[in-house]
């Protein structure tokens, strides 16, 4: 069986992010690039499934420039087996995202697509279940545990009421939540491997259309309304008196 | 003019409050027609409550197999071939919503608008990027329908009323058969709801066990509060996931958020930033929750936590 993973290039979730002064956009330049952590832990669940003798390929697909070409390399060290990058130099909106992987996976007929429920940028939470709809298949969506048996995927899925399970038939997409697993550390080694790993590269513009009538525009950036500065007490009394003050406590 | 659909949450018994936030999301749009749709396999008395929320004219209950009412891919095409009679399709920005908005939104053929945080006009809405470290405005494409989901966070929620909106009744056919309902385990229900409670304690790594996580309960109980934690509460097993609070937790606005042993990472302070008054309880006093609570105090908060319990 085989599993495709699509990942996104995003900021380093470890890099604070500004507005540029002007409202344009987002400072970006010579920030340190990553891969999206919930799509590393949709990689990582792909490989262990793989260990397990659940799945025998892992391919791993991007959408965004050139440079995302680090990203693949990243995910062929980790183990994934060949990649493919969607070139496009611009910012691609989940509706475009779903189609062209649509158009990957009608290819590569994968069993299983597992990817992060959401990118660190944009926060949309939304191209795994528009893949799913426009694919025609299940979603198991923020998914913390998985199991597959009898072409039968069992995931529990962490839901403001708790830990949901439910059973979906392959194909079908997972999106993974934080707890699902811990990443591996990729060793020095694996990353001179990777380097000789198939990598396909081919323009965005081959497996889509145009999208720009769907597109929303952004119009203005701005910095979140700073919390006003609080005060620091000194002893639980004090908290209390001023708890009082506001009308929080009885 | 906007006509807008809004999809009810609820838990089989009482709707959710996400509900009548969705409600003052759409009443921004000044519309000319709410209607509500929810999917549940008893609908009658949920479709009752829908109808009172103010300003509604028609509830769609839509009667489902069992918990195909919780499943995505069974209910989102009936939600797109009703909102095609519609401008706006607003749902919940919580897992329930998140889960099935976008099935619609790709049905639709369209982009989501993706935890509404403000409406400006019916085409033009406000939005967080980057953890909320970034708030950008979003246009949608003028001659298409506006699929989003709403942040809870933002909105008050409507008040119920006397009035009773008009209710009809559907059932739902030929849902895929998939996807299957296995089980909800949630966590015990005794205190107050998180993401509706007036008032929350939350802990973090720095209660150390779940054993010592019963000191926070016992202020919770004290202040009738519901309790919350941060990612690495959760991680640390020390609690259940239902508790966590932040980026991809629960995003709360109570008026009391009390913080203890939480050093403030910005995916949890963005699960915060709408509370009334922040106090952080931590030993160091370098901690970044320090940098947006109202009240802060330092020091052991294995002396304070019980102090502050005893005392008030």
């Amino acid at each position: 069986m085989k599993i495709l993973v699509p990942i996104k290039r995003v900021v380093d979730y470890n890099v604070r992010v500004q507005v540029k002064p002007d409202g344009s956009g987002v400072a970006t330049d010579g920030v340190k690039m990553s891969i999206n952590p919930f799509d590393e832990i949709a990689i990582e669940e792909a490989l262990r499934l793989k260990e397990q003798g659940k799945a025998d390929e892992v391919v791993v697909v991007s959408i965004g420039p050139d440079e995302a070409q680090q990203q693949l390399r990243t995910a062929l060290a980790m183990g994934a087996d060949r990649a493919i990058l969607l070139q496009s130099g611009e910012a691609v909106q989940p509706l475009q995202a779903a189609n062209a992987l649509l158009k990957i996976v009608q290819e590569e007929q994968p069993e299983l697509v597992i990817m992060g429920k959401q990118a660190i940028d944009d926060d949309n939470n939304q191209t795994p279940q528009m893949l799913a709809t426009l694919w025609d298949r299940p979603q198991a969506t923020f998914v913390s545990k998985l199991s597959l048996e009898n072409n039968k995927a069992t995931a529990t899925r962490e839901v403001d009421a708790g830990l949901e399970t439910i059973e979906v038939e392959l194909p079908a997409v997972i999106s993974t939540d934080l707890r699902l697993n811990e990443p591996r550390f990729v060793k020095l080694p694996d990353i001179m491997k990777a380097k000789r790993k198939p990598l396909e590269t081919r323009p965005l513009s081959d497996v889509t259309g145009d999208f720009s009538e769907q597109e929303l525009t952004i119009t203005q950036y701005e910095a979140p309304q700073p919390r006003q500065k609080g005060v620091m007490v000194e002893s639980v009394d004090e908290l209390i008196t001023l708890l009082k003050e506001k009308g929080l406590v009885a | 003019m906007s006509n807008v659909l809004i999809l009810a949450e609820h838990d089989g018994q009482q709707l959710n409050q996400s509900t009548a936030k969705a409600v003052t999301a759409a009443q921004a749009l000044n519309p000319e027609t709410i209607n509500i749709v929810l999917f549940a396999d008893e609908p009658e008395s949920l479709a009752t409550q829908a109808a009172s929320l103010p300003g509604v004219k028609t509830v769609y209950a839509v009667k489902t197999d069992d918990n195909q009412w919780r499943l995505a891919a069974a209910i989102a095409p009936a939600i797109a071939t009703l909102g095609q009679n519609h401008s706006h399709i607003f749902g919940p920005s919580t897992t329930f919503g998140k889960d099935v908005m976008p099935r619609v939104a790709a049905l639709l053929g369209v982009n989501q608008v993706s935890d509404i945080m403000e409406v400006l006009d019916s085409h033009t809405f406000k939005r967080p990027i980057y953890a909320g470290n970034v708030i950008v405005t979003v246009k949608t494409p003028d001659n298409k329908p506006v699929v989003g989901t709403v942040r809870t966070a933002s909105f008050k929620p409507a008040d119920y009323t006397n009035e009773a909106a008009s209710i009809e009744h559907q059932e739902l056919k030929n849902a895929p058969t998939h996807s299957r309902f296995i089980t909800l385990e949630s966590g015990d229900s005794e205190r107050p709801d998180l993401q509706t409670a007036s008032t929350v304690v939350s802990g973090g790594r720095g209660v150390g066990s779940a054993e010592n996580f019963q000191m926070i309960y016992d202020l919770a109980d004290k202040l009738g509060a519901a309790t919350g934690a941060s990612r690495a509460a959760v991680d640390a097993g020390f609690v259940p996931n239902d508790m966590q609070v932040g980026q991809t937790g629960k995003i709360i606005a109570p008026d009391l958020y009390v913080a203890i042993g939480i050093s403030g990472a910005i995916q949890h302070l963005t699960g915060i930033k709408d509370a009334g008054t922040i106090v952080a309880i931590n030993k160091d006093p370098e901690a970044p929750i320090f940098e947006v609570a109202d009240i802060g105090l330092v020091g052991d908060l294995f002396k304070i936590v019980p102090e502050l319990t005893e005392k008030l």
